[in-house]
């Protein structure tokens, strides 16, 4: 990937992405940590353009930010009592510790190894990916299916409040 | 001056490593959660670094791979929030620190 605007592109969006997520980290009001999350989100989905994965960039867009952050907002909002600190619990060092020495190996490693890559991107299309979901991965993507139904209905079964069903309905 | 696979996969480590570290020390069930969706973003950035970079006989399976993982975190996280919001009906509290219902 040469060219002087992907480089700088590829460093904007590492700077703003890895920024946001150490905001996620350090926020002090859990309502700002989601604000830092989704800017997290939308830094990715720019590292997906840039790795000329276009659909997937806008599934990220649409589901995480769209989906999941509003998901993640709403729990907040309906925990109204539970503060709204973004604080660490007692683990905090030794976290701290583990995470910093898996970042150190990581990268160490990956700098390290000497990556046998291609210029050239494989150039997988909305088409290719369309095709291969429905010919060789058929099987996982029905069981996709069946598995976003059981999450629907569990997550209904679990977030309701048994005390608010009309009398009738129960009997 | 050009960006390698190296660098994409130095960013979802380092992504990775915060994520980690926030769902390993947040004190609120929520911020753990963030901290869980912080990391599968990660490892979803790290397969589509090696589906670009590298050959493979079967080059859509890294993007098939990241639509599996976009799905299951969806998934996981209406469960997951719908059991913080079913523990604080109960406790009124999502600390995870003062849920010790096990330990008694």
């Amino acid at each position: 990937m040469d060219g002087v605007g992907v480089t700088i592109t590829f460093w904007i969006l590492a700077v703003v992405t890895l920024g946001a997520a150490l905001g996620v980290m350090a926020a002090r009001n859990l309502l700002h940590a989601v604000l830092f999350l989704i800017l997290t989100f939308i830094g990715v989905a720019g590292f997906f353009v840039l790795l000329s994965a276009e659909f997937l960039a806008m599934a990220q867009i649409i589901i995480y930010v769209g989906a999941i952050a509003v998901l993640v907002l709403f729990a907040i909002m309906l925990t109204p009592h539970a503060g709204r600190s973004n604080g660490e619990t007692k683990m905090v060092l030794p976290a701290g510790l583990l995470a910093l020495c898996l970042a150190a190996i990581f990268v160490f490693v990956l700098t390290d190894t000497d990556w046998s890559t291609v210029s050239t991107a494989p150039g997988v299309g909305v088409t290719g990916l369309g095709e291969a979901l429905l010919s060789t991965w058929v099987l996982p993507f029905e069981m996709a299916s069946v598995l976003l139904t059981a999450a629907l209905v569990g997550a209904i079964m679990l977030a309701r409040n048994p005390e608010d069903e009309i009398p009738e309905a129960r009997s | 001056m050009s960006v390698g696979l190296e660098n994409f996969l130095v960013v979802g480590a380092l992504l990775f490593c915060i994520g980690l570290f926030v769902a390993l020390s947040k004190r609120n069930a929520i911020g753990v959660l963030m901290g869980l969706e912080l990391m599968l973003n990660a490892v979803n950035l790290t397969l589509l670094a090696f589906s670009r970079f590298t050959t493979s006989p079967n080059p859509a399976a890294g993007h098939v791979f990241v639509v599996f993982i976009i799905t299951v975190a969806a998934a996981e996280a209406a469960v997951a929030l719908a059991l913080a919001i079913s523990v604080y009906r109960n406790r009124s509290t999502v600390d995870v620190d003062q849920i010790t219902l096990l330990r008694n």
